[in-house]
Parts: C-alpha cells; structure tokens; sequence
C-alpha cells in the first residue's frame, strides 16, 4: 500500500489532464456548478438526489417482493422444491463475487478521495471485472434452467416435482417427495418470481458495469482525483445497493428450508 | 387601480414600460439553446407547450366519445373502435397530462423561484426528465397510430395479458417511460427544497404552492416504482409468459389490481395536490389575506400524502377482497376527506372578510373550490362500500372522477396559468375575454358531467359504446356540455398566444402579491435574482409588501422631484 501511495501521487503530478484544473484561493472550483452556492451544498445535494434514487429502487423491488411474500405462503412446498432445483454453489460463489466487489468500489470511493488515480483505475477495473464474472455465472445457471424446461412459459416441464427421482442429482442430495399435482403446477410460479427477481437485479447490474465502464475511462483522464467525487460516491451507494438486493434474492431464493 | 375599484391590477404606465431586454427567454438564442438548456423556466416552458399539445390530443378523444356517445347505438364508430379511443382518452390525459400538468409546468417554473434559488437542484435530471416524456408521449402517439389499445387505461389483467391483440406492451413502455420522467421531477423537487432553500427560508414560510408540491413530489417517488414493476411484469407474461398475474399457474389477477392501484390511487393525489397549491396561492392574492391556517394546509398536504397510499383497495371492493379489508379501506379512504375538507374550509376563511377581486384567475379557483368540493363528496359515496357496489363501473364514477380531475385539476392549472402568465411572459393577457373563457368553462363542465351522476346512479355502465334509448336525453346533455367546454379550452389558447405580442406590459407584479417571484423582473433573468433574496417575513405577508412598495416611493420619490 505504500507503494501505491507514492505512485497515485507521482502520477498525479505528471497527470496532464483537464479535469484537475488547479484552484486558486477564494475562486470557485470549475466543477461548482453556477447554481450552488459552494461545494459542499453540491455534494450534499446529489448525495441527497442518490438516497432518494435508491429510495424509488426499493419500491420497485418491493413489488416484486410483495408478490413473493404472497405466494411463497400460498404455495410453500412448491417454493421448497423449486429452491432445490437452484444450484447453491454458483449461488454462494455469486454472493462472494459481489460482495467481493462491494469491497472494490469502496475502495475505489477511498481511493477518489485521496486522490489516488490509479489505485481508482484499479478497483474500478475490478469491480467491472467482478460484475462481469456474476453475470456469467448467471448466465450459466440461467443455462441449467434452459435445460431442465424450468423457464416458465417455455414448454416448461413439471418432471422434477410430479417424479422427483427422474431428476437423480437433486434426488440424491434433498429426497424430496412428489408433490400434489395442483402444488407441482404452482413451481412454474416460484421460477416466475426467480426469473423476473434476477432478470430485474441483472438488469441492474448490467446498467451498472456499463456506467463502470465510463467511469473506468473518465477516472484514466483524472477525473473523480482531483476534488470532486461525488459522481463516484454516488455510484458506490448505487453498487452496493443491488449488492444488498441480490444478498436478499440469495437468501430468499435459494436458502428457502435449508437449516 | 383607482379607475377600476374592483380589480388589483397594478400595471406600470404603458407608455414607457417595456419589457426588461435581458431575461429568459432572450439570454441565449436558437433551437439548440433550447433542446440543451439546464434552465427550469426554459424547461418549464416546452413542458407547458408539449402538454397542451398532449391535453389537446387527450380532449379530442373526449370529443370522439362524447359524439359517439350522443346516439344510444354505436353510429359514429365500431365498438372495439370505441374502446381503443377511450382507452386512449385515459392513457394520454392521465400520464401525459393530468399527472405533469402543474409540477412540470408551473412547479418547474415558480419552485427555485419560490424558495430564492436560482434553479432546482437538478437541471440535467430535469431536462431529462423533459425528453423522457416526450419519448413517452411520441410512443403513445405511434401506439395510437398503429392501432391503438383497448384495455383501458387501468391494463386490467387478465385482459391486457392474455385476451387483447392490441398494442398493450409499447403502451405500457410509453406509460413507463413516462414514470420515469415523473420520478424525476419529484425527487428534484424534494432535493430542491431540501437543499436550495435561500436564507431565511425557513418551512413554514414556504408559500403552500411548495409545500403542496413537496407533498405531491413524495408520492411521485414512493408511488411510480411499483407501477412500474407491475408493467414490467404485465410485459413478461404477455411476452414470454411467466406467471406472476396467471391464474392457470396459481398467479392471482388481483395482486396486479394491488400494485396498479398502489401507484394509481396516490396519482390522483399527484394531480390535485399541485392544483391545490395553486388554489392556496391564488386565493390569498385575491382576498388580500394571508392564507387562513397557514399551518393546517400545509401539514394538509402532507397528510394527503401519507393517507393517500392507505386507500388503494377501494378501487377493488367488487373484485373479491376480504370484507375485514373492505371495513379498513372503507374507513381509510373516509379520513382522506379530513385534510381534503381542511384545505376547503381554509380557503373559505381565508375569503372571509378578505378585500376579493375576481379576475381569471380567482374566477377559476372558486370553479375549484366548488367542483371539487362536490368531487370529493361524491368521492365518500364511493368510499363507504356499501354504495359502492352499487355505483361503481357506472358513469358515476366517472363523473366523479371528471369532476375532481377536469373540474378541479384542470380549472386550477388554467387559474395558475392565467396567475402567473404575466410573470412567465412580461404581458398580461386579455382580462375580460379570459372571464368570460372561464364561465363558459365552468358552464360546459356542470352540463358535462353532471349529467353523468345521474346516468350512474340510474345505472349506466361506463366503457360502452351503446346504451339504452332511455338514456339519451341525458347524454345530449353532456355532448352539448362538451361542445360548450371545448370552446373554453379553446378559447385560452388563441388570447394567450395573441397577448405575447399584444398583451399589456405587466410590470414586476401586477398583482401585488407576496411571494419572491413576483419580487423580481418579469420575465425572469436566468438567475431568477440580481442577489439571491433573504427572506425576513412571513410568507403571505401584506403589511411587509406595503412597507416594500412605501420604501420603494421614497427612494423614488427625491429623483422624480
């Protein structure tokens, strides 16, 4: 780390970029927009912004959390065996893979604000990297369900629920029982809520590593090192939060009856 | 104002006045200055010209209903014709009008204003905003071009998910991206008045247009996510079927009914709490009063907030929810009657004993206070479920929907347009004609709509393109009414684009009201303020205005002699 410290700062000084326009005292930094009065009422307005941002995200997942609430007590058995069939490992290895990343882009708000360019590049790349690997994963289990027929409206297949043995490799771990047929149809419900739950965050996601991606670049130009990072904080706030909302989704998903 | 004893116009002398050279609307010229502009007037000012726009394409549907509606067999057009058009009607008027009228026009305009700033917290977001809206609003035009929608404006499933072959999913995407653009005023306006408040400024001397608008602001952004997700989902059963709304998949349709009516019922409260906070304004100016109970209307408007997203079900007491949920909404949706009554019956006193003058924008605003007092009444025999059963899916409810949204909403945006035309554009417009635009308007509404209470309760359902013959005479009526209320919407449009170029010069404040706005040049420099203002008085005060204008004559007065 001290190391690194010494080169964020060398490299700041031979920095030739446009965004670390020297202030002068008593003159206003050419970030501060024309409508604020300084700095910190600017800041603490977007931070502001981004809260409240986030506060119209919760809703909009609480949504589609209402409609699990409500048929997860409806049709719990076909919510129990419908977990089965997700495969707890990749999901685990998913939940490491963002929180690992949650702790990048902390760093890399650390980082903008000590004004450490590289060590920003770098934790920014990470963070970029290790969104791309959750969306792999994802799509490898998304894989999985193409295969089996659990993809709801997609010639989906109850073989899984109506003879739970036909499906040895779940079979051999849970022993699960057949369920009633009127219980059985309901598990086309639960991977419903799994595809719409998960699309929506990887969405998410996917809006994020995009944004990621631009800052990566701008952050290259000096951008977020020279005083105001607010857009960087911003970000962070928006990263973690659907960090929380898959850490939700795990447990929710894929942790239902496991003791 | 000596020559005219009932009027408190107070214009400069129109020999000499002119309109100040640096403002708005000359800083900065061309196309572009406009698509790219950060300022909220600007902003405010193409929402306010592509919202009439929207309103006039929404209030020509009307007219196509009315028409057909005119003949009890289905003479003009073919049913499902009549469908996609009311369907229309609804989609337009309520997402592309009802719900931007006021914020986006006159709450853009007047908030930074309002609280002495010098824009709102957000200008990118707010031109964002802007173009999200018209991206939502050309969708909509395209749906209705390529045949159009015919579930209603509500997407009840399993119709819209399963039953129609019409353009449910890009009408969804519009309504969609349309809730975006509102999240985005909303969450601007309440960091604006968080945060840019100037000082002095403290809550409770916040003209009640803001705080109408705070309130209207925090069910934008609680309110719009969940209708959002629940389009989402209508989306992805109607495309790849999964199975959230489906009951053959052990989905339940009323879940849907939960979210839509989760974000649709606070949405009425969207769209009248602006138009209250323009009443609230409007009537103090005109009774030369401060505002009875200054601190009951604004906690009011909160109140309507945060009862409001306590209601929803009631849109849903013939759909099969329990009757202990029935008994709560019931009694929930009563409470939303108290702080509506507080507004009511405060503007009441402020009148009392008030010095009134009845220029359009005041004639407007008693429209207001009237409809929508009958609005909300006719809103508690909906409430109570008993009744209920009984009038809903009728014209009642239509009715009362007209008369609380067309009759207050829009009778309070055309007041605050008329209020604060001379500060938007420096000149005033035609006075007489305008009184006489807003009683034709309040004369063709009650024909309208009245009507329609009666049709309800006689039991006419809504959504039809035919009924019985025994209904007719009524609907003549209300065809008639709708003829009468299209000239006074009409009417507005033509003498408020003649009077910008031959309206009289306004002056600061013509109307000699209190708030900062009408302290500074109009129309407004970009900056709203030479120096940003400190506020040293209450709002509403009119002893401190009359110290200003007395202070002011002084100053004048040794450079005339």
């Amino acid at each position: 780390m001290p190391d690194s410290h010494a080169i964020a700062h060398n490299g700041e000084e031979t920095a030739d970029n446009a965004y670390s326009a020297d202030i002068a005292h008593g003159e206003h930094p050419a970030y501060l927009r024309h409508h604020f009065n300084s700095t910190e009422q600017q800041a603490d307005t977007t931070n502001f912004a981004m809260w409240l941002f986030l506060l119209t995200e919760v809703m909009f997942f609480g949504g589609l959390f209402t409609a699990y609430l409500i048929y997860r007590n409806w049709y719990y058995p076909a919510f129990v065996a419908g977990s089965h069939q997700l495969n707890v490992i990749w999901g685990t290895t998913n939940t490491l893979v963002l929180i690992l990343s949650s702790f990048t882009m902390a760093m890399g708000v650390w980082c903008a604000e000590t004004r450490r360019r590289r060590g920003l590049v770098l934790c920014l790349s990470l963070t970029f990297l290790l969104g791309l690997a959750f969306l792999g994963i994802k799509t490898i289990e998304y894989g999985e369900k193409i295969e089996k027929h659990h993809v709801p409206g997609f010639h989906y297949s109850l073989q899984s629920f109506d003879d739970p043995a036909s499906d040895p490799e779940i079979y051999k771990e849970y022993h699960d029982k057949a369920l009633m047929p009127d219980m059985a149809r309901h598990t086309e419900l639960y991977f419903s809520l799994y595809f719409a739950m998960t699309g929506m965050h990887a969405l998410h996601m996917i809006i994020g590593i995009a944004i990621l991606a631009f800052m990566i670049v701008r952050a290259r130009a000096g951008a977020y090192t020279s005083g105001h990072v607010t857009f960087v904080e911003n970000f962070g706030l928006y990263w973690h939060f659907v960090d929380i909302v898959w850490i939700y989704l795990f447990a929710l998903l894929y942790l239902i009856s496991r003791h | 104002m000596s020559t005219m004893s009932n009027t408190i116009v107070d214009l400069p002398d129109q020999s000499t006045a002119t309109i100040p050279k640096m403002n708005f609307l000359t800083k900065e010229n061309g196309l572009l200055s406009w698509l790219l502009t950060g300022d909220h007037k600007r902003i405010a000012t193409l929402y306010l010209i592509s919202i009439t726009f929207f309103f006039f394409i929404g209030g020509s549907l009307a007219g196509l209903i009315r028409l057909e509606l005119l003949t009890p067999q289905t003479s003009l057009m073919a049913a499902d014709t009549y469908n996609k058009v009311f369907t229309m009607h609804g989609v337009i008027m309520i997402f592309f009008f009802l719900v931007p009228s006021v914020p986006a026009t006159l709450g853009n305009f007047l908030i930074p204003m309002m609280i002495g700033a010098k824009d709102l917290a957000l200008p990118k977001i707010n031109l964002l905003s802007w173009y999200l809206y018209i991206a939502g609003g050309l969708l909509a035009i395209y749906t209705m071009a390529t045949g159009g929608v015919d579930t209603g404006w509500t997407f009840t499933t399993p119709l819209s998910t399963h039953y129609v072959n019409t353009n449910v999913l890009t009408t969804g995407l519009a309504v969609f991206i349309a809730g975006f653009s509102s999240i985005f005023t909303g969450l601007n306006f309440i960091v604006t008045i968080h945060k840019m408040r100037c000082p002095g400024m403290t809550w409770f001397r916040l003209p009640l247009f803001v705080w109408a608008h705070y309130a209207a602001s925090i069910l934008m952004v609680l309110g719009t996510p969940v209708v959002a997700i629940a389009i989402v989902l209508v989306a992805l059963e109607r495309t790849i079927g999964i199975g959230v709304f489906d009951p053959t998949k052990g989905g339940d349709p009323l879940l849907f009914q939960h979210l839509f009516w989760f974000y649709s019922h606070p949405a009425v409260y969207i769209m009248i709490l602006p138009g209250m906070g323009v009443i609230s304004e409007v009537i103090s100016t005109f009774s030369r009063k401060r505002v009875f109970g200054y601190t009951a209307v604004a906690f009011s408007s909160v109140a309507i907030a945060v009862f409001g997203f306590f209601v929803w079900a009631h849109h849903m007491f013939i759909m099969g929810i329990s009757n202990y949920a029935v008994l709560v909404f019931s009694l929930l949706t009563m409470l939303v009657a108290v702080p509506s009554a507080i507004k009511i019956f405060n503007w009441t006193f402020t009148l009392y004993k008030g010095s009134i003058t009845f220029e359009t924008p005041m004639l407007y605003a008693f429209g207001f206070m009237g409809l929508f007092t009958i609005g909300g009444m006719t809103g508690v025999f909906l409430g109570a479920s008993g009744t209920d059963i009984h009038l809903t899916e009728t014209y009642f409810i239509v009715a009362h929907f007209h008369f609380v949204m067309v009759g207050g909403m829009l009778m309070a945006f055309l007041s605050g347009v008329h209020f604060w035309w001379p500060k938007m554009t420096g000149r005033m417009y035609p006075e007489k004609i305008s009184q006489m635009a807003a009683v034709i308007t309040f004369v063709g509404f009650n024909l309208t709509f009245f009507p329609q209470f009666i049709l309800g309760v006689l039991g006419m359902p809504r959504r039809y393109a035919s009924y019985p013959p025994e209904f007719q005479v009524l609907n003549v009526f209300s065809t008639a009414g709708a003829t009468i209320l299209g000239v006074g919407y009409l009417l507005p449009v033509l003498y408020l684009v003649w009077s910008l170029k031959y309206g009289e010069i306004a002056g600061n404040n013509p109307w000699q009201a209190t708030g900062l706005e009408w302290q500074t040049q109009s129309p407004p420099l970009t900056e709203n303020f030479v120096v940003t203002p400190i506020m040293d008085h209450e709002a509403y005060d009119y002893e401190w205005l009359e110290r200003q204008s007395q202070a002011g004559k002084e100053k004048e007065a040794p450079i005339a002699g």
